[in-house]
């Protein structure tokens, strides 16, 4: 209760920075998805703090959502990774030129 | 004025986890290994979960761990190693020599933009549509209340995405079954044909050549004559 809420959107907005210079610079497809999950839970922190700090707990619910909607990306993406490894060994986004014209 | 109100704990507990949270994601960033960025993100996550929990969110930081730390990150694990990928990343060249760079900067400016916006005011709705935080009631019955009463549509909607997902990562994940339609099967595979006992399985791709995966291969091919046999044996005596 105690701690101001701009301090946690502070830590949000770092979290959120780090995963997108991570997405933006890695190659590995695996560590570009675990970038994703960062800005996720940054913006996660940010929408319970919001809730915290309007009374409103709608801002938890929507955490809540994006907890599902996390789960269920995870579970496609790395499906498709799964099915991209099983065609060809490249590791990196690199590799994955095949629509390149 | 502000620092007053600040008790001890408190400030202690959030300065640990802001720090966990950071450094951990710095980590996943800059480690050379995939195992070594899972757990890394595994740390993060915890510190959200703390982070959670200072702020009268108990049944998120609960979720946090089960679904995220407990589910999410087993399964990034799972991939990790099921696929063999745990080799390490040659991380000090790039290919593209102005990629790095342009995504520090990119992200600082995204940093940038973050900081400046929260300096505005915005205007907010109504509040207190779907009750306050830290009412009388416990967490787990506020959110009860907002999810199965303000947030039922979505709530339903979100089961339906999960259904998606699964059939989604079933089919995604399924080998492709024999068919005089695969495209693999039609431009021939002279590695599998000559004698292998799971040459018959049409595998898209096989001819494109997968160089580092040919030791690999043979417990595999043995794997799919298992796995496609089976339904055989099964279907056999009834």
């Amino acid at each position: 209760m105690s701690i101001p809420g701009s301090w946690f959107l502070v830590v949000a907005a770092m979290l959120f920075t780090v995963g997108a210079i991570g997405l933006l610079v890695r190659r590995n497809v695996l560590v570009m998805f675990m970038c994703v999950e960062l800005m996720l839970n940054a913006v996660n922190l940010t929408f319970v703090t919001f809730a915290r700090m309007l009374h409103d707990v709608g801002g938890q619910a929507a955490v809540f959502f994006v907890l599902v909607v996390a789960a269920a990306e995870v579970v496609v993406g790395l499906g498709i990774i799964v099915a991209i490894f099983r065609r060809r060994a490249g590791a990196t986004a690199d590799d994955l030129h095949m629509l390149k014209g | 004025m502000l620092a007053v109100t600040i008790t001890i704990p408190d400030l202690v507990t959030f300065v640990l986890a802001a720090a966990i949270v950071l450094v951990a994601a710095i980590g996943v960033v800059v480690s050379r290994s995939p195992v070594h960025a899972a757990l890394c993100l595994v740390a993060t996550l915890f510190g959200i979960a703390v982070l959670f929990v200072e702020q009268n969110a108990e049944f998120l930081a609960a979720v946090q761990v089960i679904v995220y730390a407990g589910a999410i990150v087993v399964l990034f694990l799972f991939v990790i190693m099921l696929l063999g990928v745990d080799r390490e990343e040659a991380i000090g060249k790039d290919p593209l020599r102005a990629q790095r760079p342009l995504g520090v900067l990119l992200g600082l400016l995204v940093l940038a933009e973050v900081l400046v916006l929260s300096r505005l005011s915005w205007p907010i709705g109504q509040p207190h549509v779907a009750g306050p935080v830290g009412g009388p009631s416990s967490n787990v019955a506020d959110l009860a209340r907002a999810v199965f009463t303000t947030y039922l549509l979505p709530f339903e909607i979100t089961s339906a995405l999960l259904l998606i997902a699964t059939v989604g990562a079933v089919v995604l994940a399924r080998r492709p079954p024999r068919s005089a339609g695969q495209p693999g099967a039609a431009t021939g595979q002279p590695g599998r044909a000559t004698g292998q006992p799971g040459g018959a399985i049409g595998q898209p791709g096989g001819a494109t050549g997968r160089p580092a995966l040919d030791g690999a291969s043979q417990p595999d091919a043995a794997d799919e004559t298992g796995t496609v046999r089976s339904p055989e044996r099964e279907g056999a005596p009834r």
